[in-house]
Order: C-alpha cells, then sequence, then structure tokens
C-alpha cells in the first residue's frame, strides 16, 4: 500500500500522505500510515484480533478522518494495533465496512515509536485525481 | 501539498522583543497580531505560525491583540505559544485554542539532596522511576478505574487523589486551580473519552512529555530571592516532569472540534479561515458544553500528575531510605499550558472577565494575584518552563508586565525548530544516548526513535527563549535547572 511520511507540513508532529486507485486502497494505505507512526514493523503486528467496524459520514474525507480516529480510539480503549485492514467502502463514499486484523500492542515484540493521540484538521484532504485518490493527514503525537 | 504560500509579514516593531502584524495583513483580522521575541527567534519562525496567529486575530470578540510567545511555532488552530483572550458575552471558545492536549503541562518538586548525595544512586533511581512512572505508547497505570469512578475523578482532579492518600495537602494549593477546577461537569463527556483515559493515570504518554531529575547549579540562580522563597538552594537536586490528559483529553478534544465544525457556520454563521479552528459563541449551550467538558480534561490532568508525583516520592524514598518527608520533597508548582480560563482583568479602564485561551502558553500571573499561593503572592507565581533532555530547563515568576501585555502569559518551553522526521535523519537513539550519558545525563527510553526525535538540536535555544520573555517583561529569570537523569516515553 504506498504512503510516505512528508515533511513541511508540521514542525512537532508527524504529517503522511497515502495513495490508492479506489477509496478502499487509500484507506487502507492511510491506515498503515498510521499504526506506521507507532510501531517500526507493522509487519510485526500478527492478525489475532479482528474487529468489525461500520462508520458513514457527510462525506468521504469525514468519513477517513473518522475511520483513522477509530483506529487511535481502539489503541487507547483495547490497546490493538492493526496490521492489517480491509475496507468495503460504498459507491458514494459516505459508508464504509471495515475488517481490522491486529493484536493487543507489546513492547517486548512490537518496537513501539510515538503515541499518535489525535487525527487533526490540519490540511487534512482527500482527493482524487486522474485515476489516483490521494489523502493527506497530520497526527497529533 | 495544501497549504497556500504564506506571505512574510512585515512586521511594525514595538519594541526589541515585539513585533507586530498590522491588519492589513489580512482584511478579516479584527484585531493585530503580536509576536513576543528576539529578532534572533522571529527570524527563525516558520511561516504558519504567523499565518496562525493572524488567522486567530479573524475570531469574533477577540481583545486587544492575538498573541504569540518567544518559544513559537505552528500548531493546529493557534500556533503553540498563541494567547488570545475573548469577550465573555460577544467572543467564542475553540479547542483548537487550547489543544488537543487538554491542560498538557509541568510540575517542579524539590528535594533537600545534593547533586553528591544523589549521583551514585542516580542509576538505581532512574531505573526504578522508569519502572514506576510508565510511559511511551500504550502504557497503563497502576490505578484501575470503573467508568463511574474515573467520572468522579475528572470533577475532582487532585484532590480525588488525596482521597486515595496519593499526596500533600500542601500539593493542591501548590497547583493551578488548587487542582480541581470549577464547574468540570462529567455528563458532557463522552463514554469514548472516559473508555481511552481509563488506564492512562499515573502515566507519562510519548512524544515530548518527560520526567526529569536535574540539578541547581550555583552560578545558575539568578534571583536568589526568588529562588529561596521557591524552595530552591544551590547543588540541590529537583525533579521535573510534562505531562497531559494523554487520550483522555485528546478524545474531548476531537468530540468537539466535531460538535463545532458541525454547528459554526449553519447555527451561529461563523466563518473562519482554518476548520482547526473550530468555534463556537462561549455562552451558546454548545460552547457552555465545551468549557465544562475541558474543565474534566484539566482535571484529569491535574489528577494524572499528582499520581504520578506520588510515584516520585515513593521512589526517591525507597532509593535514598528515606521518607518524602524526610526528604523534603515539596511540590513547587504545577502548571498547566494547554487551557482555556475565565480571567479578570483591567481592560479599557474596567475590570473585566475575559476567557484566555493559552496553547502552549503558561500563565505567569504577577505579584499580588489572588490566584498565586499565599507564600508566592509577594514574588508572583512559579513559571515552569521544561526545555529540552540536553540543555536544561527553567524556574521563571510572573510579573505584572504578563498582566498588562500578555494576558499573564509567557512561554512554556524551547519550542521545536527541525520535524521528527529530520531529528531521526540527523540523529541516532543509541548514539544519543551514550553521547548523553558522557556528558552526566543518564536516559532510560522506551523508544530509540523518539528519543532521537526529542534531541537538543531539534529545538530552540531555551537561553534565546527564556531571555526574549525576560528582557519583553513577560516574566523574569529566578533558577535554570541542568539534566542529570531522563526519562522519555
Amino acid at each position: 500500500m504506498p504512503w510516505k511520511f512528508v515533511e513541511g507540513i508540521t514542525v512537532a508532529d508527524v504529517a503522511f500522505e497515502a495513495t490508492g486507485r479506489s477509496l478502499d486502497d487509500v484507506f487502507s494505505a492511510s491506515a498503515e500510515a498510521v499504526t506506521a507512526t507507532m510501531v517500526k514493523e507493522v509487519k510485526s503486528l500478527r492478525p489475532i484480533v479482528k474487529k468489525e467496524l461500520e462508520l458513514s459520514a457527510v462525506s468521504p474525507e469525514q468519513l477517513l478522518h473518522d475511520f483513522l480516529e477509530e483506529l487511535v480510539y481502539l489503541k487507547d480503549a483495547e490497546l490493538l494495533l492493526f496490521g492489517r485492514t480491509v475496507t468495503t467502502i460504498k459507491k458514494d463514499g459516505k459508508s464504509l465496512t471495515a475488517s481490522l486484523y491486529g493484536e493487543k500492542l507489546n513492547p517486548k515484540r512490537h518496537e513501539l515509536l510515538v503515541d499518535v493521540k489525535a487525527v487533526t484538521w490540519h490540511g487534512f484532504s482527500l482527493k482524487k485525481s486522474g485515476r489516483e485518490w490521494r489523502a493527506t493527514a497530520v497526527l497529533d503525537v | 501539498m495544501h497549504f497556500k504560500p504564506v506571505k512574510k509579514p512585515e512586521f511594525k516593531k514595538i519594541s526589541d522583543y515585539v513585533w507586530e502584524i498590522p491588519m492589513s495583513y489580512k482584511s478579516e483580522m479584527r484585531v493585530p497580531a503580536r509576536i513576543y521575541a528576539s529578532k534572533k527567534l522571529l527570524d527563525g519562525m516558520d511561516l504558519q505560525v504567523f499565518d496562525q496567529v493572524t488567522n486567530v486575530a479573524t475570531l469574533p470578540g477577540i481583545i486587544n491583540h492575538a498573541l504569540c510567545m518567544p518559544d513559537g511555532h505552528s500548531g493546529y488552530g493557534f500556533p503553540i505559544g498563541g494567547v488570545a483572550a475573548f469577550d465573555a458575552e460577544e467572543g467564542v471558545i475553540s479547542p483548537g485554542g487550547v489543544g488537543f492536549d487538554i491542560n498538557c503541562g509541568m510540575r517542579l518538586v524539590t528535594t533537600n539532596l545534593t547533586y553528591d548525595d544523589v549521583k551514585p544512586k542516580l542509576k538505581e533511581l532512574v531505573d526504578l522511576l522508569f519502572d514506576r512512572v510508565p510511559a511511551g505508547v500504550g502504557s497503563e497505570g497502576f490505578v484501575k478505574f470503573k467508568a463511574p469512578e474515573f467520572r468522579e475523578m475528572i470533577e475532582t482532579g487532585a484532590k480525588w487523589c488525596l482521597e486515595k492518600g496519593w499526596g500533600w495537602e500542601e500539593d493542591l494549593r501548590r497547583t493551578e486551580e488548587e487542582g480541581c477546577i470549577a464547574g468540570a461537569d462529567e455528563s458532557k463527556v463522552s463514554d469514548r473519552a472516559v473508555t481511552r483515559g481509563l488506564n492512562q493515570i499515573g502515566t507519562l504518554g510519548s512524544g515530548n512529555h518527560y520526567l526529569e531529575i536535574q540539578v541547581v547549579k550555583p552560578e545558575n540562580i539568578v534571583d536568589a530571592a526568588a529562588a529561596k522563597t521557591f524552595g530552591i538552594f544551590p547543588n540541590q537536586v529537583v525533579v521535573m516532569f510534562h505531562c497531559g490528559s494523554r487520550g483522555f483529553g485528546h478524545q474531548v478534544a476531537t468530540d468537539y472540534l466535531q460538535v463545532f465544525l458541525d454547528v459554526m457556520e449553519k447555527k451561529y454563521g461563523i466563518k473562519i479561515l482554518d476548520r482547526e479552528l473550530a468555534c463556537a459563541p462561549f455562552t451558546s449551550p454548545e460552547g457552555q458544553d465545551y468549557f465544562a467538558a475541558m474543565k474534566c480534561g484539566l482535571n484529569m490532568s491535574f489528577a494524572n500528575r499528582q499520581v504520578i508525583l506520588h510515584r516520585i516520592r515513593e521512589c526517591f524514598s525507597k532509593v535514598f531510605g528515606k521518607s518524602a518527608e524526610e526528604l523534603e520533597m515539596h511540590q513547587v508548582y504545577d502548571v498547566a499550558h494547554n487551557t482555556a480560563k475565565l480571567e479578570e482583568y483591567d481592560v479599557d479602564g474596567k475590570r473585566t472577565k475575559v476567557l484566555v485561551h493559552r496553547k502552549g502558553a503558561t500563565r505567569a500571573f504577577g505579584p499580588g494575584r489572588v490566584e498565586v499561593p499565599a507564600e508566592f503572592r509577594s514574588t508572583g507565581q512559579p513559571v515552569i518552563i521544561g526545555g529540552s533532555m540536553e540543555t536544561g530547563s527553567y524556574l521563571l515568576a510572573g510579573t505584572d508586565g504578563a498582566m498588562k501585555e500578555t494576558w499573564g502569559s509567557t512561554a512554556h518551553g524551547s519550542g521545536r525548530t527541525m520535524s521528527r522526521t529530520q531529528a531521526k535523519q540527523m540523529f541516532h537513539g543509541e548514539t544519543l544516548q551514550k553521547d548523553m550519558a558522557a556528558k552526566g545525563i543518564y536516559v532510560k527510553t522506551v523508544s530509540y526513535a523518539g528519543l532521537a526525535e526529542e534531541a537538543g538540536k531539534a529545538y530552540k535555544d531555551i537561553d534565546e527563549v527564556i531571555d526574549a520573555a525576560h528582557n519583553a517583561g513577560i516574566s523574569r529569570k529566578v533558577v535554570k535547572f541542568v539534566p542529570i537523569g531522563n526519562i522519555k516515553g
């Protein structure tokens, strides 16, 4: 899933840009970016726990924001990090179902980095350019 | 990239340490913006600071100026280091003016130990603190809550901890709002926020949060009388720590940011230049709900730092074989640097209640304010400023100048100049740890990458920041502390 951390948007926190040929792809890539901010090897997260999500929002951009916020919530509320996410987004981009695969974080197994505490609206965007979706987000750490 | 290029303002020089951006910079500005900084610090600020502080100047009900302190750097909505006061009747309240980490703050604790006492046991002490004060992603504290008790705690703050035996009566007096701000209403807080906070009391978190053992070098005492009043003496070892309301406060902020985004324009006709400045009239139901929920964040954070103080006292007691009382582990003060509070000032010759937002800015009340503990009232409020883990930190005192110019506010830290990615490219955590050990600073960290991100060179020069605050007259130097031990999340 293509995503990268980007410079020039925030000094104190973490910004990333994710791309995908579909909304499903860009949502999954964004989810991986959030997780990769907190754990060095996303692949080290085993698919031991499966969580199902259903979300709806007023726009695809709001839906992506809410989806990423859900990952932050589950990290604090249930200490879960997810190595793989599979989303099914409705055609209008305003609702989704998602399956999240991961495990409880464990400092002995996972090299933990910095805590993501919120997905901000600072520079947050989800846009389609040609055939590609592109998301940008700044994470409060 | 989704940001319009920012035009560098033409500053009007008010003094060597105050620079004004006139209202002509943006047509929507209601008041000018003022940056408190030396010319060198001003020139080093990223352009987004000026964009953000002038966006703040467009908010309804803002009084006098939108302000930025010497450690200013870009944030979300308000810049970090941003201060603004709003008319309590006509003005707005904005989570973007408080920050996600509600009541992120600093606490300073004395001991009667000297560097020579601590040096032989420093490693043992830091290792024990590292074990007892959890830090890093997903860290859990020793206090286990069910939701109803957590909801009781967020209405009572540090007072709740004293009922459990985790603190001294004097700790409350030496905490802003006596550790329990009035008007916190748990019914305005979501279950989601409570669930996020359940395991987090007594934890530092990560990022720039830390716990540090520091030394008072005799040559670093600037104001001996004020230092004595605050309980500081030469060669003394003190403990300083920095943390906030963890995931709980972030969820409160996230919840209400969304509420405000939904009603701001539709219901109240308020247009803003940045979604992170989402706001509502202070007197509106939504504004009052956020104010009451935000106060729960303040209380949670006071309780968090109170429990950490309890743990610190336990650790020192164990390592040095004396009680915390015998070790004279008095709290100097606890300051909040992410808040919105109703405070009284003279505005146009009239005593007026205003809503002061401080985002990455410390309250610095001058002599005589009743909010300052009686023993410090003639000196001014103790102001605790954390520097980077390599360079040192400061204790200042509040001034009349701050009361007149900056709504009783000053800087809160060094202020970052380098992104986290850049810092990780330039510094290597394990090497940094060894280099710091060579300088006499023993560091324990949960994450070497996190350690590299917090390298001293990723921050502004703390001395330059403090000189600017001192010379601008918005706080005055009392003492500088140098680190000898550090725990990083």
